[in-house]
């Protein structure tokens, strides 16, 4: 949808009382989201997650069984085509053998490439900075997979039954993280980062400086894989 | 006298069409709707009808793409109310849109594909009496994450 309609004063002013009414306390200072229901998704906000690939433990998956309990995927046993919407992947420094485990997922770049290809206008970036495909519109073509350098996306190559009432998928598209969209315009958080027992996964608001992901960002720093690319990803590391 | 006699024969024409009529109705039985849960939907029947395509095609557009959720319509809100048991699908157990939906459908041989991704399976209060397998090491690992979650929040 267009921006200018997003954008507009008397809407900034309602979603600024909104947001001081019930924003959620995590601690003195820090407040953790919003719900944005009636009004929707307002460009205001930027989602996105920081991850401390220090508090990562190497054997846990906690994140990966989470988003697949949560968006209802399920594998068909053929592990190569399995949709796979967060993965950890193990990096090694060959230099010093220091040797990290790191969940990755859909990045959620502000200047999406998966969007920028798509031929039927199915990628897209909501107002908020999340990345989704309409899968209405999506035509199975998969130029999104082979764009994004992240490879975040998967596409469903079999009939899916029992799915979940909040995450319709179906046969023939392209899916992939949606940074649980429908948990968040709830106010809650992404399952993954519910699921995380180290807090190693903060969720928030960029665009807040008071919120607790911008001041980890700006305390501690964040580096963004394959930031050399200019795709700003609302997904964020430290440690790397 | 030439054209008395074709307006004749048109008559009969005529005649014998209207009298054709009731055995065309006749031919496919009209749909019988199960009743649903609520009282009252969320507009008129006829208008529902003719225009629930376009109610749910539209605010889809809104919830997917600008993130604008419970508004009046809503594919699960027809669930909630029109999904009906029917003896042929999970032995009755669960309550699906199919038998309400495909009555209709079928009669106006209208076919959709909603509900090859949207679930047309309503949520009971036990949910767990319908599951699969997979389904219950899913709500196992949900349960975990809930008390994990409670044990958080006491701190």
């Amino acid at each position: 949808m267009s921006d200018e309609t997003l954008h507009n004063d008397a809407r900034r002013r309602f979603l600024g009382g909104l947001a001081a009414m019930s924003g959620l306390a995590l601690a003195p200072g820090v407040t953790l989201i919003s719900p944005a229901r009636a009004e929707g998704a307002s460009s205001d906000v930027r989602w996105g997650m920081l991850i401390d690939i220090n508090k990562c433990q190497s054997d846990c998956d906690n994140c990966i069984g989470a988003c697949a309990a949560e968006n209802g995927l399920k594998s068909h046993g053929r592990p190569t085509t399995d949709p796979q919407w967060i993965r950890k992947v193990s990096v090694k420094d060959p230099s010093s053998g220091n040797e990290k485990s790191l969940p990755v997922m859909c990045q959620h770049c502000a200047n999406p490439p998966c969007a920028d290809v798509c031929p039927t206008g199915a990628s897209f970036k909501r107002a908020d900075g999340v990345v989704l495909v309409d899968r209405h519109i999506c035509i199975g073509c998969r130029y999104c997979m082979m764009a994004c350098p992240y490879k975040a996306r998967s596409f469903v190559h079999e009939d899916i039954k029992g799915q979940k009432p909040h995450m319709p998928r179906g046969k023939g598209t392209v899916e992939s993280c949606t940074l649980c969209v429908h948990r968040i315009d709830e106010g809650r958080l992404p399952a993954c980062v519910e699921s995380c027992e180290t807090g190693a996964m903060v969720f928030g608001d960029l665009n807040d400086p008071n919120s607790g992901i911008s001041q980890a960002v700006a305390k501690y720093g964040a580096t963004r894989i394959r930031a050399d690319l200019g795709l700003d990803p609302g997904v964020m590391y430290q440690g790397i | 006298m030439a054209r008395f006699g074709f307006i004749l024969i048109l008559t009969g024409f005529l005649m014998t069409a209207l009298g054709s009529l009731p055995a065309v109705a006749d031919g496919v039985p009209v749909p019988t709707l199960a009743k649903p849960l609520g009282e009252q939907c969320v507009e008129p029947k006829d208008f529902m009808r003719r225009n629930h395509m376009d109610l749910l095609k539209h605010q889809r557009d809104e919830t997917m793409r600008e993130g604008i959720r419970g508004k009046k319509y809503s594919w699960k809100g027809c669930v909630e109310c029109h999904a009906a048991t029917h003896p042929k699908i999970a032995e009755g157990k669960i309550r699906t849109l199919y038998p309400f939906c495909a009555q209709c459908h079928h009669y106006a041989a209208v076919k959709i594909d909603c509900v090859s991704c949207h679930s047309p399976v309503a949520q009971g209060n036990e949910p767990m009496k319908f599951s699969t397998m997979e389904e219950e090491e899913a709500q196992k690992l949900l349960s975990m994450m809930k008390g994990h979650l409670g044990e958080e929040a006491s701190q």
